[in-house]
């Protein structure tokens, strides 16, 4: 089985971000990036398909400037066998990218793609099933457990209230929820090999897709901020301010 | 704590450099780009605790461009991030109330300088050693020195990852990696943890005074476009600091609407109740200061200690197998509070020494010394030895006692004056008076959470607790009954706090979670029970520009 698994370099979800003074979008100057950790989850999902001998191949690819080759240094690191980046200098909406992704299965013939459920920076949660639909194949979102049983996958979901397991036949796209397994450290030595290891290219525009922004962001701002708390001298204090003043109860 | 003997893989450099600051990375470049064509470069390596470089970097900073016009010199056409000269500088005397000017000591000018964030200058000093063929790896600390049969420095190991809080390896357990080289830099900055080490081993200190601290701490604010002079520099002494505290402010203007505010306090403080965090929310409220952030936003906020020791205090900065740099070692110049320039110029030394002990044999870059005695740091950290110290004896004595020495004498003082260390310096709490501070309004002063919220640090759960402490019994016994719990109150990111166990006897507790890597603890602990090592690779501060 040959995997194709996708990894966005996103802001770190440490790092505190802030939206611009003049509301339109975040501030990244300086910011940390890192790899979505939702496609960690799912290049460590490929990658422990491989070692297990599930898998033959494992494809990380990426779709942005050329600093987000960077994450496709990382997916090396954790393991993949090759890398290959979409040269895209304009940020990408779902739809563009899951057409792009559609076009390069089509070259790369993979059984299995893997993406994370979402990506941090936007909370999108649409180009897996997107993709899905383009490529006409069967999906499992959300996935907390992939299990291979001949061409066909078991995938436990997250639903609402429990967890359900379903039978995908192969090709599929799965869509990985973070507690699907806990990623690796990476090894130093892992991460020199993977510095000098190729990255293989591919312009969008060779993938023939039409990536014309179709959404317009009409502002960014930020949640109001948590009132302080405050410390009530006595039990009985506590409970006359929430009924009082919060009147919670 | 024991730990089981693991197979470790081992790497092997020509030189390892452990912190990818200005020494570090100044160090690993003149390393390897320092080349007279014929010789073949060595192979160096970076090891840097920072989840990325910078995000453990925090200065001012105003930026002498000296050391960077000797490392390299075409800066400005390169792209260096240093954009905003200095245009104005001023020194005031602050009073609760009332600021009075005062002539800015000829070393102090900062016409000349930048102001800039040394986050930002690592960056981009990096992005030049890489380009030059130097590795640096992020998100690995070296955690412990290795030694050779003779008893040699010959490498560092990073740290285990995936162990549980009680040492025992987690199911993702990956043992460290030896990072093994023929010469190790120790570039850690400010008290570093395997720095420490190495000097005591070593005796390095043997004819050296005891290095001595300040507490730095820094906001980036963003201010009123209106308000914002870019590189206007102004620093004060005084208020709200007591006349036997040592310490001062910095304001810097950056660029765009960035304003850079920050308050420097001795750790040689003798009132265990002086909270430096507080002092510092304290002077942002003074009438001159006030009304330039308020109405903006606070975007940062950081802390980290400085070496002030002075000339005095340098170690010897060699020994089998490696050397020291920067504020590892202690460059800083204490009356311009400044320490980037003096670092990379001391990098540059390290490098040039190590490089000759490459090429002609043997194991330590014994010269290092002269060198540096030889060099413009000399120079410059030689005549001022004496003005820190003298702030001993009182804020106002301590001024005339500069003037005298910078104007009459000029440095060239007969005497140089000594320090003590700073653990030993605190008073205990029933001699000392108690300080109230305001509560912090959420506008222009906050608290301990809400700041370290913004400095973005983080350390993953369930590993072991990187503040060690030698016997948690003395913490009750001298820091809670003698100096009431003074660690609750220097910590800048709140990490200490006295709970009552089920026999309602106090027990320190220790929120390493928050810990924004600045060592004051490692220093400032009387009973020197307080252990700071290093964490998982990559934990630690989010710094973003500091
Ligand atoms: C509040 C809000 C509401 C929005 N509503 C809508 C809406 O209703 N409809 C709409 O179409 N758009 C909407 N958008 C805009 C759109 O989501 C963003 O423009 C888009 O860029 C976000 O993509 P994503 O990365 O979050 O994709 P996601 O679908 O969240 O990404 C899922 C997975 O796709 C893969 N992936 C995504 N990008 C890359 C990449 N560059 N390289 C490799 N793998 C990648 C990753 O594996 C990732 O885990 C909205 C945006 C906002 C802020
Ligand atoms: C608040 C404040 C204001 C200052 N203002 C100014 C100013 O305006 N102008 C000026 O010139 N100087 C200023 N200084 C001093 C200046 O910042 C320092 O002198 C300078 O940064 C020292 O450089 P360094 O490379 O020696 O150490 P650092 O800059 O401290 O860098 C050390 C690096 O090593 C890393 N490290 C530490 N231990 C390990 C380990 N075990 N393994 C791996 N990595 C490790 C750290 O994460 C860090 O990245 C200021 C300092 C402070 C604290
Ligand atoms: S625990 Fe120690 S090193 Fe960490 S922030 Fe507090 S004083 Fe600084």
């Amino acid at each position: 089985m040959k995997i194709l698994v996708t990894a966005k370099r996103v802001i770190d979800s440490t790092v505190r971000v802030r939206v611009r003074s003049d509301g339109t979008g975040v501030d990244t100057a300086n910011a940390k990036m890192a790899m979505n950790p939702f496609d960690e989850t799912a290049v460590e999902e490929a990658v422990r398909l491989r070692e297990a001998g599930t898998a033959s191949e494992v494809l990380a690819v990426t779709l942005g400037d050329a600093g987000s080759e960077e994450v496709l240094r990382t997916a090396l690191a954790f393991g993949a066998d090759r890398a290959l980046r979409v040269e895209s200098d304009d940020p990408l909406e779902p739809l563009a990218v899951s057409r792009a992704l559609a076009a390069l299965v089509e070259r790369e013939q993979p059984d299995l793609v893997l993406m994370g459920k979402q990506a941090i920076d936007d909370d999108s949660n649409q180009v897996g099933q997107m993709l899905a639909q383009h490529l006409g194949w069967g999906q499992a979102t959300f996935a907390c457990a992939v299990r291979a049983e001949g061409e066909e996958l078991q995938v436990t979901r997250e639903v609402d209230g429990g967890r359900r397991t379903v039978a995908v036949r192969l090709p599929a796209v799965v869509t990985t929820e973070l507690d699907l397994n806990q990623p690796r450290y990476i090894k130093l030595p892992n991460i020199m090999k993977a510095k000098k290891k190729h990255i293989d290219r591919v312009a969008l525009a060779d993938l023939g897709v039409n990536a014309a922004p179709r959404l317009e962001v009409l502002g960014v701002a930020e949640p109001p901020p948590r009132a302080s708390g405050e410390r009530v001298a006595s039990v009985a204090e506590l409970v006359e301010r929430l009924k009082n003043d919060a009147q919670v109860i | 704590m024991e730990q089981e003997a693991y197979e470790r893989e081992a790497l092997t450099y020509d030189v390892v450099v452990v912190g990818a600051g200005p020494a570090g990375l100044a160090a690993a470049l003149e390393l390897i780009g320092g080349d007279d064509a014929a010789s073949e470069s060595p192979t160096v390596c970076v090891l840097e605790k920072g989840a990325s470089v910078g995000a453990h970097l925090i200065s001012g900073a105003a930026i002498d461009p000296r050391g960077l016009d000797d490392l390299l010199p075409e800066w400005a056409e390169q792209g260096a991030p240093l954009r905003v000269r200095a245009t104005e500088d001023s020194l005031h005397y602050l009073t609760s109330k009332r600021a009075v000017r005062l002539p800015t000591p000829p070393q102090m000018d900062n016409r000349g300088s930048y102001v800039g964030s040394l986050g930002e200058l690592g960056q981009w000093l990096a992005e030049q050693a890489e380009a030059a063929g130097v590795e640096i790896y992020p998100g690995f600390p070296a955690a412990e020195v290795l030694y050779d049969e003779s008893g040699a420095v010959c490498g560092v190991a990073t740290p285990d990852m995936g162990r549980r809080a009680d040492g025992t390896p987690g199911p993702g357990f990956e043992p460290g990696v030896e990072v093994r080289a023929r010469q190790t830099g120790f570039a850690e900055g400010a008290h570093g943890s395997l720095t420490q080490q190495v000097i005591e081993r070593f005796g390095l200190r043997r004819d050296a005074q005891p290095q001595t601290y300040g507490l730095g701490l820094k906001e980036i604010w963003e201010v009123d476009p209106q308000r914002h002079a870019p590189g206007q520099v102004a620093h004060t002494i005084g208020w709200p600091l007591d006349q036997f505290t040592y310490g001062g402010s910095f304001l810097y203007h950056l660029d765009p609407r960035r304003v850079a505010i920050g308050l420097v306090v001795g750790l040689d403080y003798q009132n265990p109740y002086l909270s430096p965090f507080e002092e510092f929310q304290r002077l942002k409220t003074h009438p001159t200061i006030r009304p330039l952030l308020e109405g903006g936003r606070r975007i940062g906020y950081g802390a980290r200690v400085l070496p002030e020791g002075g000339w005095q205090s340098l170690p010897r900065l060699s020994f089998p197998g490696g050397v020291l740099a920067g504020d590892a070692a202690g460059f800083v110049n204490v009356p311009r509070i400044k320490g980037i320039h003096t670092a990379i110029k001391s990098g540059m030394l390290a490098a040039e020494a190590v490089r000759t002990v490459l090429q002609a044999g043997g194991n330590e870059a014994d010269d290092l010394d002269q060198r540096v005695g030889a060099s413009w740091l000399r120079d410059e950290l030689h005549p001022v030895r004496n003005i820190r110290p003298a702030f001993r004896w009182g804020l106002l004595p301590a001024l005339a006692y500069s003037a005298m020495d910078t104007y009459l004498l000029r440095g060239r003082a007969p005497w140089t004056l000594g320090h003590e260390p700073d653990h030993q310096r605190l008073q205990p709490a029933a001699r000392a008076r108690r300080k109230v501070y305001p509560r912090p309004d959420g506008q222009l002063t906050f608290d301990r959470t809400a700041s370290v919220f913004l400095s973005g640090t983080h350390h993953e759960e369930g590993q072991p607790c990187h503040l060690v402490l030698g016997d948690p019994g003395l913490a009750t016994r001298v820091n809670w009954a003698v100096y009431d719990g003074p660690e609750t109150r220097y910590c800048p990111a709140g990490v200490y706090d006295y709970e009552r166990d089920a026999d309602g006897q106090p027990r320190l507790r220790i929120d390493a979670i928050n810990c924004l890597h600045c060592k004051a603890c490692d220093i400032k602990d009387p009973p020197q029970n307080i252990r700071w090592v290093v964490p998982q690779g990559g934990d630690g501060p989010n710094y973003q520009g500091m």
